[in-house]
């Protein structure tokens, strides 16, 4: 009778496995669509490509500080850096455009891209350090400076192109998603909060002096010149300072984490146009 | 009555210090503290939640430890040992709770 129970649990229980798995399964284009309907939903009287302008979409007052601001940007000059930076060949006489399609020329909205070599996702800022290795070069740091000035540059020559983030057919590209999601959902630090305690149920809400950004586009206008920083930022250092105010160590830059939550925040812009690089409060 | 007077005599003898010295920490008990801290962050390191608060809280009770001061030491270290801790926990925790909050 004992044994009979005991099977009959193991068998309710390998029932449920999947019950369980289907509760944390990705569907892209579910998730898409809900996300997009959310934001649109919420905030009706933006208009959609503007979400990628972040809190100056949410806040009228901070809108014009922005327009005011942005007749002299501060990214300007690095910009320039970066496009000197991007045209300077390498010792062995290649250059970075050599590493991308159409020469890097107007190709940041394709990234973060899954690769299958590897089944890691690969982000822009990954790719230009694989490109300065494979070519004899040191890699840059991830959070600013260089960095910055590269992936600033690029983004410019994207202006307005639409994001345009594939998910292929492969169950990595498709737990790399998920990851990122879940890291996206996931509380975390001291103050117990998650990316999307702010730039889901606060977007447009003061914390302090800040006007929270909604997580919609949230990734377009990046790298950005914060003036908190006093400087210009990668997506790493944006994601490391989140951590660091939430009470949380941060990650390495370009982490895995990171990176998935990129490609996951990335995906729910497809389609709105890149700003970057942006500016911020 | 006898118990009563024992109750009277530890209030007495608390008033005037003497318990505190009685328990005092010393380099052992701040070492084996600061371990078991230690062991704790390394399990909030495992699930990659460690706190700032917990490694702020390793320093000054290292900090403390260096001055002498193992009373203050033991006190940090269990306090860093209980952030440890809760940051596990919530990690263990969100590990289930986290698509309750995805947008449906």
């Amino acid at each position: 009778m004992l044994r009979k129970t005991l099977i009959a649990v193991a068998i309710l229980a390998g029932a449920a496995q999947p019950l369980l798995a289907a509760e944390t399964a990705s569907d892209p284009k579910a998730d898409f669509k809900a996300f997009r309907d959310y934001f649109t939903n919420r905030f009706p009287k933006v208009a959609l490509d503007d979400f990628v302008n972040g809190p100056y979409s949410m806040d009228e007052g901070l809108r014009k500080q922005w327009k005011a601001i942005d007749e002299f940007p501060p990214y300007d000059f690095v910009v320039d850096k970066g496009k000197q930076m991007f045209a300077t060949p390498f010792k062995n006489g290649k250059t970075y455009g050599d590493c991308f399609a159409n020469k890097g020329i107007g190709v940041r909205q394709d990234y973060p891209k899954f690769d299958a070599k590897t089944g890691q996702v690969i982000t822009l800022d990954v790719a230009l350090n694989q490109c300065r290795e494979a070519n004899g070069e040191k890699p840059f740091d991830y959070s600013k400076d260089d960095m910055a000035a590269l992936t600033a540059y690029m983004a410019f020559t994207s202006r307005g192109k639409p994001m345009n983030i594939a998910i292929p057919n492969d169950p990595r590209a498709l737990a790399a998603y998920t990851k990122g999601k879940e890291y996206f959902y996931t509380r975390r630090g001291q103050l117990n909060f998650s990316c999307a305690s702010c730039h889901v149920q606060n977007p447009g809400n003061h914390i302090r002096t800040e006007v929270l950004a909604p997580a919609l586009g949230i990734m377009n206008a990046m790298p950005i010149y914060r003036s908190t920083w006093g400087g210009m930022g990668t997506v790493s250092r944006r994601l490391q300072s989140c951590n660091s105010q939430v009470g949380g160590v941060p990650l390495p830059g370009e982490s895995e984490e990171y990176r998935d939550v990129e490609y996951y925040l990335s995906y729910m812009a497809n389609g709105l146009p890149i700003s970057g690089p942006g500016t911020r409060p | 009555m006898r118990t009563r007077t024992m109750i009277r005599l530890a209030v007495i003898l608390s008033a005037f210090g003497f318990a505190g010295t009685a328990f005092a920490a010393s380099a052992d008990d701040f070492k084996a503290a600061y371990a078991k801290a230690e062991a704790a962050e390394k399990g909030a390191a495992a699930v990659k939640n460690r706190w700032t608060a917990t490694e702020a809280t390793l320093k000054k009770a290292k900090a403390a430890a260096d001055a002498g001061k193992f009373d203050d030491a033991v006190t940090l270290a269990q306090h860093a040992e209980a952030l440890a801790n809760a940051s596990t926990a919530q990690a263990k925790e969100q590990e289930k709770l986290w698509p309750d909050a995805v947008v449906r």
